[in-house]
């Protein structure tokens, strides 16, 4: 047995099984999308139609809205995790695995279970829509006190509402706010654990060095511990930006027809109008627009990386030669 | 040291927010009320726990047959889709641990990949797959699926547990004699096996949890337990057997977690 067939045997379960059913598949869909479709759910002729159908004004909105409320999913989770790992990071080790673990352990119930408990949560007579309308007159109350040029703005900004707070219209449930919420509730734990296996590694007296210099701490936090965990930080968003971006059960279950993203516009497609070229079409609109710039970046970086390593290397490689002079 | 009160608070806050939906999810399973989902009657008066959703799950009742049939789905299916990706994943992680070549480049690149692709895009390029070979959806489409996704992330945990093993066992292994089938079984195998049950029980929380590529490629009338829930969601009245059954896989999942920290942690002090 020769080294080369060796290593071909045991690459071959794996390569073989993911060509099959992970790379040869992603190059049906995009040949898919070359396809007319048929009346019964079938797949047609060769024909541009689809690509021409997809020429629709909903679709750039759909896109956008789904990409902004990706954003806005990030932006909160990594908002609370950031001090949470922080947090843990500064316990006992003892302490550390212990939370650690029981931020884990809401995730071993089943996601749709989690998200239909939110949805009863946020029932219409339930006390958490009691809580968010109160807070709507809150709201109100503040910004009504306001200059009328400063109101205008915090309208322009969407931090206030042009219109009185009305029971009707803001309930919490099929909202933009309730993807929003219940998305980070789901996601929170995949921005807390990159980043707290990121901080665990920081060293601490980093930060203590930085104030004893005569930084304030929250200077130190984001000049020092911030950039020292920078590569948590982006697998941290990574973690939670790219399921957002595919989400459809929680718009689904939660977001009714105010909140209608491109995965949900692929999934009607696919399996309720059974247009299935259409289907691909959207979903090569997803891949091309956000995961190929993406994996190119991450590529990229790697790419990066290696080169500095070699020109380290040769730095040193330089020094020692210099040294044996 | 100055420990930061604001961080620790917040961390409070968090675990409330993340606690809340669980600890309703185990209410819910007592409540008296199917339809209205509350504890309250229509007067605003407390109406007390029901343990009739219990009797209901534990009797193997006829209205809640079906949700049964899915959760038994769900572990059969899970259990396959974690010992089939534990072996490929296995293979897998060796490969790109021992070579370094083109093929093992592109390799990385085809594990790697389905990591950073949202499950929405893995789940329809397989429907496509299936459409375009004719293949009916059900069980076997199924399994492929959750196989599919599962193997990258056990090869990503075995890869990390393999960047501490110490190369030198097995070339001992070579010198004294031992040929590569008898290295694998007698040396490797034994040492990889917490990495590989690591990721096998990754998978298998993955596979179990899973409703976006399932939706995909079902079809008609098989339902795990996942899409079976959220399509009982519009219209059932049976909702707290649900919450019941999450329960007790909560309950379950927890004691066999407790069980194998203190398995492991007697292991670790003996060492």
């Amino acid at each position: 047995m020769t080294k080369k067939f060796r290593e071909v045997v045991v690459t071959a379960p794996s390569f073989l099984w993911l060509m099959l059913f992970f790379a040869i598949p992603s190059i049906i869909v995009v040949a898919f999308t070359f396809h007319g479709h048929t009346p019964n759910g079938g797949v047609g002729e060769w024909s541009l139609s689809t690509w021409r159908e997809l020429v629709d004004p909903d679709y750039p909105v759909i896109v956008w809205k789904t990409i902004r409320i990706s954003f806005e999913i990030t932006f909160w989770c990594i908002l609370l995790a950031l001090p949470c790992a922080y947090a843990i990071a500064r316990m006992k080790t003892k302490w550390r695995a212990i939370v650690a673990g029981a931020i884990m352990l809401p995730f071993w119930t089943n996601f749709v279970v989690r998200v239909f408990a939110w949805k009863t949560m946020l029932h219409p007579d339930g006390w958490l829509q009691s809580c968010y309308f109160a807070f709507i007159q809150f709201r109100a109350w503040l910004f009504d006190g306001l200059p009328p040029f400063l109101r205008d703005f915090f309208i322009w900004v969407h931090l206030a509402s042009p219109t009185p707070p009305d029971p009707a219209s803001s309930t919490i449930l099929d909202s933009e706010t309730a993807v929003i919420l219940v998305s980070v509730y789901t996601l929170l734990p995949f921005a807390i654990m990159p980043l707290y296996s990121a901080a665990e590694k920081f060293d601490f007296s980093l930060m203590e060095a930085a104030r004893d210099l005569g930084a304030k701490s929250f200077y130190a936090f984001r000049k020092v511990f911030l950039p020292g965990i920078r590569q948590g930080l982006i697998s941290a968003i990574l973690m939670v930006f790219i399921p957002a971006i595919g989400s459809y059960v929680i718009p689904q279950m939660l977001g009714g027809t105010n909140c209608v993203l491109i995965g949900n516009k692929i999934f009607m497609r696919a399996i309720q109008n059974r247009n299935i070229p259409h289907a691909s079409a959207l979903a090569t609109l997803m891949a091309v627009s956000v995961f190929l710039p993406l994996l190119c970046a991450l590529w990229w970086r790697r790419h990066q990386a290696a080169r500095e390593r070699r020109q380290v290397e040769i730095r040193a490689a330089r020094l020692m030669l210099g040294g044996t002079k | 040291m100055r420990k930061s009160f604001l961080s620790f608070s917040l961390l409070g806050l968090v675990m409330l927010f993340l606690y809340v939906p669980i600890i309703l999810i185990f209410a819910y399973g007592f409540v008296p009320n199917g339809v209205s989902m509350s504890f309250f009657g229509p007067g605003g008066h407390f109406q007390g726990f029901s343990g009739r959703w219990y009797g209901l799950v534990f009797s193997g009742h006829h209205s809640v047959r079906a949700l049964l049939q899915s959760f038994w789905l769900s572990l059969r299916i899970a259990t396959l889709a974690t010992l089939v990706s534990c072996v490929i994943g296995t293979t897998s992680a060796l490969a790109l641990h021992r070579w370094r070549s083109r093929l093992q480049t592109v390799h990385y690149g085809l594990v790697y990949t389905p990591l950073i692709m949202p499950d929405i895009l893995i789940g329809i390029s397989l429907l496509m797959l299936f459409v375009a070979c004719g293949v009916d959806c059900g069980f076997w489409t199924i399994l492929i699926a959750h196989v599919t996704f599962c193997v990258s992330y056990v090869t990503m945990t075995l890869l990390a547990r393999l960047q501490d093993f110490d190369d030198r066992i097995i070339e001992a292994a070579y010198d004294l004699g031992a040929g590569p089938w008898y290295t694998f079984f007698k040396v490797e195998l034994p040492i990889l096996l917490p990495g590989i049950v690591a990721g096998g029980l990754l998978a298998f929380t993955l596979s179990i949890d899973d409703v976006v590529i399932t939706s995909f490629v079902n079809g008609a009338g098989t339902n795990t337990f996942p899409t079976y829930v959220s399509s009982m969601t519009k219209h059932s009245r049976n909702l707290p057997a649900v919450f019941v059954l999450s329960t007790l896989m909560l309950l379950f999942t927890g004691v066999l977690a407790g069980v194998s920290k203190l398995l492991t942690g007697k292991s670790t002090r003996q060492a």
